[in-house]
């Protein structure tokens, strides 16, 4: 069986709707074990006191943020390609989640920088790239929301996503490209001597899984709302058309 | 049960609201188009076929 008979919105419903229950729960148990466990279990940091807590929301949050984005554009690369209906709905679902996730990412991260940086917002290149992230988040929706042909929509918005894949990639490697700002380097990286210790790691890793889990199971959600709805506006112009 | 957050209760206490409010929001407004759309959808097409 082909990954493209996905593409066909019936059966896309029907396997999503098999799995939507079971990816729910294990985002629920992954969320509600990483977070009592990181905000019950974990001992405070040595520096930074109890705010290192934050961690728990702010990276899965910020890497939702930048993936969701990558996820966007690898599904506008596939409308662009192969012009599969279900892809540029599946990129237009995840655009709020990705903006709900870089929102959360913006709060979480100027409220623990004004106790450890002493402001709650800087013009650093991550937190930069970041904001303008955002911005790209609100524009995509709005172009959506703006064109009444949905292929033309689809269209537009793919080329946007492409443009806006450049910050996506500035806000995960900004630290590294200029060096400099407020914001530290990657809290989880392959090198070992980067990454955070072993006490927080764990419920870290715990607390991404459940992010990871909750955007799959929404985009499944939203995409399958966005195939309906579309369904719904063709049936609504035959019938104007008749 | 609590944790001592000490003179930074505010700071987490605040993110963890934000972050959870702001999740809640999102699954809360997800779920209610999915399920105001399936029933437009039902209804457009329960409308058709009765044509």
């Amino acid at each position: 069986m082909s990954l493209w008979e996905y593409a066909n919105p019936v059966r896309f419903i029907r396997l999503t709707d098999r799995v939507l229950p079971a990816l729910s729960g294990a985002a629920v148990l992954c969320l509600v074990v990483g977070l009592v466990w990181g905000f019950f279990f974990t001992p405070d940091d040595y520096r930074q006191g109890s705010t290192v807590k934050i961690i728990y929301l702010h990276v899965p949050a910020a890497l939702m943020a930048i993936n969701a984005w990558l996820m966007m554009l690898v599904a506008s690369l596939i409308w662009i390609v192969r012009r599969h209906h279900v892809s540029a709905l599946a990129a237009r679902a995840a655009a709020p989640v990705g903006a709900t996730m870089t929102v959360i990412a913006l709060a979480t991260g100027a409220i623990w920088g004004q106790p450890m940086w002493g402001t709650w917002w800087a013009w650093d290149p991550r937190l930069t790239s970041f904001l303008i992230l955002f911005l790209f988040y609100l524009g995509y929706m709005a172009l959506w929301e703006a064109i009444e042909n949905d292929d033309a929509a689809a269209d537009l918005t793919s080329i946007l996503c492409l443009v806006g894949s450049v910050f996506a990639l500035l806000s995960r490697y900004a630290v590294n490209f200029w060096n400099q700002g407020l914001h530290q380097g990657a809290s989880l990286s392959l090198d070992a001597e980067e990454n955070v210790a072993d006490v927080f790691w764990l419920p870290l890793l715990v607390c991404i899984a459940g992010f990871v889990l909750l955007f799959v199971a929404l985009v499944f959600l939203r995409t399958q709302t966005e195939i309906r709805a579309r369904r719904m506006r063709a049936i609504l112009a035959r019938e104007r058309m008749a | 049960m609590m944790p001592d957050l000490g003179k930074y209760a505010v700071t987490v206490l605040s993110a963890y609201g934000v972050s959870l409010v702001l999740i809640a929001a999102l699954v809360g407004a997800s779920l209610w188009r999915a399920r105001r759309v399936r029933a437009a959808l039902r209804k457009v097409e329960t409308r058709r076929t009765a044509r």
